[in-house]
């Protein structure tokens, strides 16, 4: 009887646990943002500079719901979400779904292929700092320090000071074309690789230690064939751990990213959001992403699982 | 060099085909300011269907012997030798691919029992197969048949099924099978076993030692390398003895055990404590004086007192135990009574509740029914606020006293917050007074436990269960994780300290020479249940219970005698 239940049971405690973190992440987003000084109505009115008459920011709060106290608003405002209606943007008045679901596609392509580069990298990185040879390893570890601690929006300039303005060969700009996206996303995916890299090589290396590394050095397994077909492998599930985290670490990067390379997407909505105060609209990315993070996690743990089957059985050892 | 080296000419009619000859192996390690000789001049030569015992304490050279053997000193080793053949090839200048050529087609080598011993992330069948792909090229469907026959040649249960299984998965005895697979899967002249016995329960041992020696049967030449004299004497035809980097004795098994010329050996010899009376010390004073002469008279035992109540007494302890919704009943129905002064042995093999046991008694886990009553009190019932200020009453000692130390605190910290624990003054007085009832000097006191060897944390975990002037020391396998040399240092030790604290002890292991030389009650313990216990001398002479004698049967002691050897597959 508890065999039966038991993944029925995981599986629930999972969705009350992102459910909690919804509610959480909407709660937080909810009251930082009315700690932001600024008026809702006037942003709804076409913002500061548009002199709007006392008489239409009445209409407006009233319609709103902004005359009401903040709790009320708050209350109001997790109705709506149960239902799935993320309401309207103040500044551009159409469903807030609708604006996020045309950049959402955009940024998870960017996030998901600096991903995908930052891993292979991070590999490369580390097998290469793990080489015999003490200068494979010098260099290499300076290389993955530096490139960890690589901030953004200085990457992108000097990249697009070196391969658009100087070199010429790729577009400084977004232009539809698969050519601009390779500067966004080896800025987004250097500081991770770095950060991977490191990771993975201390893994490695106390792989290496391990004497299954000897049982198979005594087989006549070659060096490369270590690396690959047994210390990767370890070394990999704590950075697969760490990828669910890393996708939130690059959808926040990709608010510097969007907005430096003047590419559409959630980033530059939601920083464009936040500057014109449209609520609705700032709630609804963060939400989304959460929800992104959300099942990014569940992903990275069954593939976790898939690495390394110690983890599907409970870790129960003879 | 070495002056004893090969005193002894084979004793063989023909010459034997050697599969490894070695003469003058040196390896050093670290370059420039301090180079360490770990081996220095070492001959050694194994012969097609020889066992060769390489024993020593740790330390002592043999498993970088064995490991340069393969060519896997390291890459900080400096080896360099007058002679180095494997299976007839001198591979003194072999380039790192050649080895690569030579490892596991003309050398195996089997580790330790461990479950990182094969990749814990691969199944059994893969790795055993990596052997056949990398030096036949056998493709996988291939390679599975062959690994299946390999699988079954070692005597691996259900071969169809283990063959998928990862090292997690399987027991300590079939995780080594699964080694000893991996090792002969190509046939090679010559394998390498280092400590391939070491942690295993002793029946297991008995049929490890049995996959070897049919190894040898078969014309391979076997390296065994042990620092337990008794283990290797089962199998091996010559024993040869490292002491710090040298051989120090070499010869036919026979003749070295029955009359060893080499303190260090006599020395080796005298730490088994399997057929040494309770109340001998196994080792005189240590090192120098040598056990030929085995000091002392066992000292007169305090009769069991009558009347007064035992210090502990357990009576009808049940614990059981649900994981993913199975039911274990790891302790079921057990009585047990540990007297003043005296030491009740606790012997069983791995996964028998021992442990739990020991944890039950100790009150760090509530019996699902029964009750340990100390000194005739309530213990077990009692609620955790009115047991503590007790506590300081029953010590303990476990297997990994490391893992039992706040790593973060030296020696001296240790035991102050012991003292201080047990109610006494934590001055510097009190941790030197405690670090000589052990026998270690004031000295280490400044030192961090992970800068000691084995036996001194060991001696460091005695003396901080001694600080709280405990009635009762439970000791949970106290010397499994020890050489046997320093495993006989720690044995005397808490001999004496019972003798002069009248301290009652629960000693529990898994080797029973170690349990019987300690004991003057014997528990065997399987599955949870007492199958029999009474004095220890009475147990051990006349079990009652076939498993009890198996465990006897089993358990390592010295093949002395002129026919040294025996096959322990034949039981």
């Amino acid at each position: 009887m508890a065999r039966a239940s038991r993944p029925l049971r995981t599986f629930a405690l999972r969705l009350g646990g992102a459910v909690f973190v919804l509610w959480a992440v909407a709660t937080l987003t909810f009251f930082a943002i009315h700690l932001v000084p600024g008026d809702p109505a006037q942003a709804i009115l076409g913002g500061p500079g548009s002199q709007a008459s006392q008489e239409a920011l009445d209409r407006v709060r009233a319609d709103y719901g902004l005359d009401q106290p903040l709790l009320a608003q708050y209350a109001a405002m997790l109705g709506r979400l149960v239902t799935g209606d993320l309401g309207t943007s103040y500044s551009l008045k159409t469903p807030v779904a609708a604006v996020i679901g045309g950049q959402l596609v955009g940024t998870l392509t960017l996030a998901l292929l600096a991903l995908v580069v930052a891993w292979a990298l991070a590999i490369g990185l580390a097998l290469w700092s793990t080489a015999p040879g003490r200068t494979a390893r010098a260099v290499s570890g300076a290389v993955e320090l530096t490139a960890a601690a690589l901030p953004h929006f200085w990457l992108a300039t000097v990249l697009i000071a070196v391969f658009s303005t100087g070199l010429g060969w790729l577009p400084p700009v977004a232009n539809g074309a698969a050519s601009g996206l390779v500067l966004p996303v080896i800025t987004l995916a250097v500081p991770l690789a770095g950060f991977l890299a490191q990771l993975m090589r201390e893994h490695l290396l106390d792989a290496l230690e391990q004497p299954f590394t000897v049982s198979a050095l005594a087989r006549g397994e070659t060096g490369a064939g270590i690396r690959l077909r047994h210390a990767l492998r370890h070394a990999a599930i704590p950075a697969v751990h760490l990828s669910g985290w890393a996708v939130g670490y690059l959808i926040s990067g990709a608010v510097v990213v969007e907005t430096i390379f003047a590419r559409p997407g959630l980033g530059r909505t939601l920083l464009r959001a936040t500057e014109l105060r449209d609520v609705p609209v700032v709630m609804g990315v963060v939400l989304v992403v959460a929800v992104v993070y959300v099942v990014l996690t569940v992903v990275t743990d069954v593939v976790a699982g898939v690495a390394d089957p110690r983890l599907r059985r409970g870790g129960s050892t003879a | 060099m070495t002056g004893t080296t090969q005193a002894a000419p084979a004793p063989t009619d023909a010459p034997v085909a050697d599969v490894l000859a070695i003469e003058g192996l040196r390896v050093t390690f670290g370059d420039g300011g301090a180079p360490v000789e770990a081996v220095r001049g070492i001959d050694l030569r194994v012969g097609r269907g020889e066992v060769v015992a390489l024993v020593g304490e740790s330390g002592s050279g043999k498993s970088v012997t064995a490991r340069a053997a393969l060519g896997l000193a390291g890459a900080g080793a400096r080896v360099q030798a007058e002679r180095f053949e494997l299976d007839g090839s001198d591979v003194r200048r072999a380039t790192p691919r050649q080895w690569r050529r030579l490892r596991g087609a003309k050398a195996g080598l089997v580790l330790q029992d461990a479950l990182v011993s094969l990749d814990p992330l691969r199944p059994i069948g893969r790795e055993i197969g990596d052997a056949l792909r990398l030096h036949l090229g056998l493709r996988p469907a291939a390679a599975r048949a062959r690994v299946l026959g390999l699988l079954e040649l070692v005597g691996m249960p259900h071969p169809a099924l283990t063959i998928d299984r990862r090292s997690g998965e399987l027991s300590g005895g079939m995780r080594q099978r699964a080694l000893i697979a991996s090792a002969l899967a190509l046939d090679p002249p010559l394998v390498i076993a280092d400590e391939p016995t070491t942690a295993l329960d002793v029946g297991v041992q008995v049929r490890v030692l049995g996959l070897l020696a049919e190894a040898a049967a078969r014309g391979a030449g076997v390296l065994l390398i042990s620092h337990d004299l008794a283990v290797v004497s089962r199998i091996a035809d010559r024993v040869v003895v490292l002491a710090d980097g040298v051989v120090v004795e070499a010869g036919p098994t026979g003749e070295v055990l029955a009359s060893p010329r080499h303190p260090r050996t006599r020395e080796l010899i005298a730490a088994v404590p399997t057929d040494v009376p309770r109340g001998v010390p196994l080792l005189g004073a240590p090192a120098t004086a040598g056990p030929s002469q085995p000091a002392a008279a066992p000292a007169v035992r305090p009769p069991a007192p009558t009347g007064a109540p035992p210090v502990v007494e357990a009576r009808g302890l049940v614990k059981a135990f649900t994981v993913g919704g199975s039911t274990t009943v790891a302790v079921d129905d057990v009585d047990l009574r540990l007297e003043r002064g005296r030491t009740l042995g606790l012997v069983g093999e791995s996964g028998s509740g021992k442990t739990t046991v020991a944890r039950l008694l100790l009150a760090l886990t509530r019996p699902d029914a029964g009750t340990v009553r100390l000194d005739g009190d309530a213990w077990s019932e009692l609620p955790e606020r009115a047991r503590r200020p007790q506590r300081r009453r029953i010590g303990a000692i476990w297997q990994d006293p490391f893992g039992s130390f706040d790593p973060r605190w030296g020696v001296e910290r240790l035991l102050r917050d012991a003292i201080a624990a047990g109610g006494g003054a934590p001055g510097s007085a009190a941790v030197a007074d405690l670090l000589d009832q052990v026998h270690l000097s004031p000295d280490l006191a400044a030192r961090h436990p992970l800068d000691l060897s084995g036996g001194q944390r060991q001696r460091v975990a005695i003396a901080r269960a001694l600080a709280a002037r405990p009635d009762v020391l439970i000791c949970d396998e106290p010397v499994s994780a020890l050489d046997v040399t320093v495993q006989a240092r720690v044995l005397d030790l808490l001999d004496e300290l019972q003798r002069e604290h009248g301290l009652a002890l629960l000693v529990i292991s898994h080797d029973l020479g170690v349990v019987r030389h300690m004991s003057d009650e014997l528990a065997v313990m399987r599955h949870g249940r007492i199958l029999e216990q009474g004095p220890a001398e009475r147990v051990f002479d006349a079990p009652e219970h076939e498993y009890t004698a198996a465990l006897i049967r089993d358990s390592p002691r010295l093949a002395v005698g002129p026919d040294a050897r025996r096959d322990p597959a034949d039981r």
